[in-house]
């Protein structure tokens, strides 16, 4: 027989990562109706947490620790999935369909779904100092909460998405916050010079030091504990805590000798597979978005969802292209912002409903004509009501190739 | 099946609306989930799930 619809069910999944993405696929595809056996392994120690909050709720302390728990025991008893936690994979054997883990197992399956994540990029030069922070994990906001409890300064380097929360949640515990990075506004790279602008605005309202628009230069430290921020043009701001929210590097180490192709990810089809029986969802796939006609990997909270149901279904048997409208949401101070599709810097934005001055507003972003995208500034419902102009854009003819494709 | 939102837990990304739009909706003015329909009928059972799997936030909660 022929056809690709032809697909035997595998009687074995082993699931690589217990993050959001990892606990998707298997809540997926026992949703779908698959009653062979799953493993998970993932490297930390904790149940399957959610990661947004940890540099809103979490960091700031209104949430204790487990609130950020993604499911409870028996939730998770539930789903019959054998759970194997801090047992980091270290190799997977592609032909033999084999990863092995740490602690010396050997988890083998007909179908591998990869979904280890991403990890937090350090700043060449600041490893082996003290209070010296980064945020991806829940220990990680623990630490720094109780060192930013202990601290009057702060300087929080990176004024993307992740650097500008993490500036406004230390803000409202009352430290002095600097946020700097390369660039001129927060969220440049991901909203566009309007509205990182008025982004810009908001925070030094709350009394944050923007130093944006130059980079650094070292992080200098006394008695190996972290005293300033060097910037390039020679500003040397005090610290008593430094963040490091300088972007996130895809965790495909261990995939080192497997064969796959890695490239800012594991490189997938537009079914999301690296190889015969071989997957990716989440922060750690680089797939073929058909539509926007390049690949592309995606940094956010409900791509990792998203995803891993549509690999569930393909696993499953379903032969269909993975075709997300990129979405995400920040909350800073007294803004709620939503963000549909994908912005470039460069496109073109006009406000639609709303307005700036009322403090609630909608705003579209066209490429060459076209939209690309939508966001939302306190209007979340009339945001998404919007997000079918993204659709409509998008079943038009695949758009023109654009360099920048992370994402969140 | 019985649904039960948090409005405390909502982020506001309207996910459920998308999955099932007869049982969720958002308020106008800060976009927090509205539930239509609490006791929704079989036939919407499959997208109410997706509903509460889609959910960023964890807010929706089904009871069966």
């Amino acid at each position: 027989m022929s056809g690709a619809s032809v697909i035997a069910i595998p009687e074995r999944i082993l699931v690589v990562g217990a993050s959001a993405a990892g606990l998707a696929c298997v809540e997926a595809l026992r949703r779908q109706g698959y009653t062979g056996r799953i493993t998970v392994v993932g490297d930390e120690v904790h149940p399957p947490y959610d990661r947004p909050p940890l540099s809103k709720q979490i960091l700031s302390g209104v949430w204790p620790p487990e609130r950020s728990t993604l499911r409870s025991r028996e939730v998770l008893a539930g789903l019959d999935a054998e759970l194997v936690l801090g047992d980091a994979a270290v190799d997977l054997d592609v032909p033999g369909r084999a990863v092995r883990t740490t602690s010396g197992a050997t988890h083998t399956a007909q179908v591998i779904i990869v979904a280890t994540g991403a990890r937090a990029r350090s700043l060449p030069g600041s490893d082996g100092l003290e209070r010296v922070h980064r945020l991806r994990t829940l220990d990680h906001a623990l630490a720094l909460r109780t060192d930013l409890l202990a601290a009057q300064r702060v300087v929080v380097v990176g004024e993307g998405v992740l650097g500008s929360e993490i500036t406004a949640t230390a803000t409202q515990l009352g430290l002095h916050t600097t946020m700097t990075g390369p660039l001129t506004a927060p969220m440049a790279l991901q909203v566009g010079p309007m509205v990182s602008a008025l982004l810009a605005e908001r925070h030094r309202a709350h009394g944050v030091n923007l130093r944006l628009g130059i980079g650094v230069a070292a992080l200098e430290g006394e008695n190996g504990r972290v005293r300033s921020v060097r910037l390039l043009d020679g500003q040397e701001l005090a610290a008593d805590v430094v963040v490091e929210a300088v972007g996130a590097v895809p965790n495909t180490d261990w995939l080192q000798d497997s064969g796959l192709p890695l490239e800012n990810g594991l490189v997938c089809d537009s079914r999301c597979r690296a190889a015969e029986g071989i997957y990716a969802v989440g922060d750690v796939a680089r797939f073929r978005h058909e539509q926007l006609g390049r690949l592309v990997r995606l940094e956010n909270r409900t791509n990792a969802t998203e995803q891993a149901t549509a690999v569930a279904r393909v696993v499953l048997g379903h032969d269909e292209p993975y075709l997300p409208v990129p979405y995400f949401w920040s909350d800073q101070f007294d803004v709620k912002i939503q963000v549909y599709g994908m912005i470039a810097a460069d496109a073109e934005a006009e406000v639609v409903e709303g307005s700036v001055s009322a403090g609630r507003f909608v705003v579209r972003y066209h490429i060459d004509g076209r939209v690309a995208g939508v966001l939302g500034w306190n209007m979340p419902k009339q945001a998404r009501l919007r997000r079918q102009e993204i659709v409509d854009a998008l079943n038009q003819s695949p758009t023109r190739s654009r360099s920048e494709e992370v994402s969140r | 099946m019985k649904v039960v939102i948090d409005e405390e837990k909502c982020v506001a990304a309207g996910q459920c609306v998308a999955a099932a739009v007869d049982v969720f909706d958002q308020r106008d003015e800060d976009g927090v989930v509205v539930l239509l329909n609490a006791t929704p009928p079989a036939e919407l059972e499959d997208d109410v799930r997706q509903a509460a799997a889609v959910c960023p936030a964890l807010a929706i909660t089904i009871v069966d």
